[in-house]
């Protein structure tokens, strides 16, 4: 019973907070209502007896990506009243194609019908005895090692990206060299010149 | 659990080519930018090892990585065309990157890791396994198109096929969730096996999401609107790049997505095929004429040639997929020759793109005018040259399918086609001579005479394309 007025709890905060998300006209207020939304997310993650995820969720999408997006916010001046100046025109339009998708995806859920043979693949063997960070370790560097090495790969490659893209070496700039400053002698460092009396340098 | 010893054998080539991008990305970073020669030569040669190694390596059929990965003749076949596209490719760039003064050593190691990708996904045997390979193929072809960064048109082409990829990226992973919330695997024969009970209106919703987002890697109608902007605008040799490595895989996956696992369902997939090839190849007929910029009219010819190859997909046989085969590699050999030839279009030290540009091309340079015109005729599929015996084989298949009507019409396309082709050998040897070209690097005249001799020469002796490309459909059967 507790279980399912949790669920209802968790599942309406997030809806509410997802469309506060695209409906707040403060972007950090929209930032703030995403965290709220990850949050109620991880609650569900935690009532389906995924605890590894729903605590990930939590580091990785509010601990980290979260707040860079705040920083976002914040730091580059964009002004997101001019940005959405423009909605209401193309209000009616977005409106039309956004009712023909919704209706589709309705008939595709009412028409849904499973493979019978789908439970039976999908429902992982159960591991009653271990955590999920367990069960995880078990498989990700075995069964799933091709997986987890080309998401490595993928995410390689994104790096490689944004250094290529956006990385400019600037001319002129002056950098430490310690082996140049241990390298100078008084002869390269010091200039003794002379100074005539009365008349300055 | 395989032993290692045999995943290794069959997961090889992609594992040379992993340890040597990742190598190369060591030695550039270590030794400073002063290093492009020696990495581009390097990653040539590992290129050219994984072809060897393919080449030599493990024969006949192994799924590894719990039945992830799986290496068969069709993934063989289709690897090496990828292969030697990105191998013709970097070879090709050396020249015109170092006159643009982009000559950075990331460039050879990006396209190493999107030729990793494309082998990854040739050889993908479950969604994962395809969504990974595809999305790491891309994302280095998201860079490598914006490579000249203070080029405007090329940092625009770069954020155009970003914006556009990562659209088509979310309807295939949705699609991809349709179908494995129906099938509830995601291995290649497990969905083949849950379609066998008969399949459901939210199946066929899948289907569509991954056949638009495949498509929009192929470059066909109707996702094909990122492909004249970007090949306009990215620089010449990675056009080349674009227009050859990538679609072998694309092509190989979707090839093998359909034969493989939705065989239960291809009276439904067939009408896609057929829609996508004869819209393909009406566009890429039509929208070409008007064009004057000749990377632009090769956007258009590159889509309506996807188009041929669909003709031969959509029988779904055998004879069917050899015909895609057969297609694929010689669209290779045609494009690349082709790219090396704009590659020579060269005015005292600027590149020019216009089709103008080529006139009188026979009087003062007859030969680049002569392999020019042997790679068009091709390209308009012309006999003896092997562009006919491409366009054969995918109809052949069409019309033993009982696909009559899609046979005529592509009969009749390629006619429609032929003109802007033709346009271009009458604009080379009867129009008053435009300025004679700056001499090309021998890389260059190597590869365009190259291309055009395996062009005039396939029909001596076809066997062994058509054979291997034969035993490589077999696979998928």
């Amino acid at each position: 019973m507790a279980q399912v007025f949790f669920f209802y709890l968790f599942a309406a905060i997030m809806l509410a907070s997802a469309f506060m998300v695209v409906a707040a006209r403060n972007p950090v207020h929209s930032v703030l209502f995403l965290i709220l939304a990850f949050v109620n997310a991880s609650g569900l993650f935690l009532l389906a007896g995924a605890e590894f995820l729903a605590l990930i969720l939590i580091v990785v999408y509010v601990g980290a990506v979260a707040v860079l997006f705040l920083f976002v916010v914040m730091m580059l001046d964009v002004d997101f009243a001019e940005l959405k100046s423009g909605f209401l025109q193309v209000l009616p339009v977005g409106a039309v194609i956004g009712a023909i998708v919704a209706i589709e995806l309705i008939l595709v859920v009412v028409g849904w019908k499973a493979s019978p043979t789908a439970l039976a693949g999908a429902s992982a063997p159960a591991t009653p005895d271990v955590s999920n960070t367990v069960a995880l370790g078990r498989v990700i560097y075995t069964k799933y090692v091709f997986f987890f090495q080309a998401a490595g790969l993928v995410l390689l490659t994104a790096m490689i990206g944004a250094i290529v893209l956006t990385l400019r070496h600037k001319q002129g700039v002056k950098r430490q060299s310690i082996p140049e400053q241990n390298a100078r002698t008084v002869e390269t460092a010091m200039e003794v010149k002379k100074v005539p009396s009365r008349a300055g340098v | 659990m395989l032993p290692l010893s045999t995943t290794i054998a069959h997961a090889l080539p992609e594992t040379i080519l992993a340890v040597g991008a990742l190598g190369l990305i060591l030695f550039g970073a270590l030794r400073g930018s002063r290093t492009a020669d020696v990495v581009a030569e390097i990653a040539i040669g590992v290129l050219a090892l994984a072809i060897v190694v393919i080449l030599v390596g493990a024969k006949g059929r192994g799924e590894v990585f719990d039945g992830a990965f799986v290496n068969d003749s069709f993934a063989r076949f289709m690897k090496l065309l990828a292969l030697g596209g990105s191998l013709v490719t970097l070879i090709l760039s050396r020249d015109f990157l170092k006159r643009e003064g982009i000559d950075q050593y990331e460039f050879p190691i990006l396209v190493l890791l999107s030729t990793l990708g494309m082998m990854m996904l040739t050889s993908a045997n479950s969604l994962i396994a395809l969504y990974l390979g595809l999305e790491l193929m891309s994302l280095a072809l998201y860079v490598v198109a914006a490579f000249h960064r203070d080029n405007v048109r090329a940092s625009e082409a770069g954020l155009k096929y970003f914006v556009l990829g990562a659209l088509s990226s979310g309807m295939l992973l949705y699609g991809a969730s349709l179908i494995y919330g129906f099938a509830g695997t995601v291995s290649f024969a497990g969905i083949a096996k849950a379609l066998a009970s008969g399949p459901s209106v939210g199946v066929l919703f899948g289907l569509v999401f991954l056949m638009a987002g495949l498509a929009f890697k192929m470059s066909t109608v109707p996702f094909h609107m990122w492909t004249p902007d970007v090949y306009e605008g990215a620089p010449t040799p990675v056009t080349a790049f674009f227009a050859s490595a990538p679609k072998m895989a694309a092509v190989a996956i979707t090839a093998r997505t359909l034969a493989v696992a939705f065989p239960p369902i291809q009276s439904q997939w067939q009408q896609i095929v057929v829609f996508i090839a004869i819209a393909s190849m009406a566009l890429g007929s039509f929208a070409a004429i008007g064009q004057t910029n000749i990377k632009r009219l090769m956007a258009y010819s590159s889509i309506g040639h996807m188009g041929f190859a669909m003709v031969g997909l959509a029988a779904g046989t055998q004879a069917g997929v050899r015909g895609v085969a057969i297609y694929m590699a010689i669209y290779l050999v045609m494009t690349l020759g082709v790219f090396a030839v704009i590659l020579s279009m060269r005015i005292a030290g600027h590149n020019v793109e216009k089709i103008s540009d080529l006139a009188g091309l026979s009087r003062t340079n007859g030969w680049l005018a002569f392999f020019m015109a042997m790679l068009m005729f091709s390209l308009a599929g012309i006999p003896p040259l092997a562009g006919f015996f491409a366009k054969y084989y995918a109809f052949l298949a069409a019309v033993e399918a009982g696909l009559f009507p899609l046979a005529v019409i592509g009969v009749v396309l390629s006619a429609v086609a032929a003109f802007y082709y033709l346009r271009i050998v009458k604009i080379m040897y009867f129009d008053d001579p435009a300025p004679a070209f700056d001499t090309a690097p021998f890389a260059v005249r190597a590869v365009a005479a190259v291309a055009s001799f395996l062009i005039l020469a396939f029909w001596i002796y076809p066997a062994p394309v058509v054979e291997a490309a034969n035993a490589a459909a077999a696979a998928l059967f």
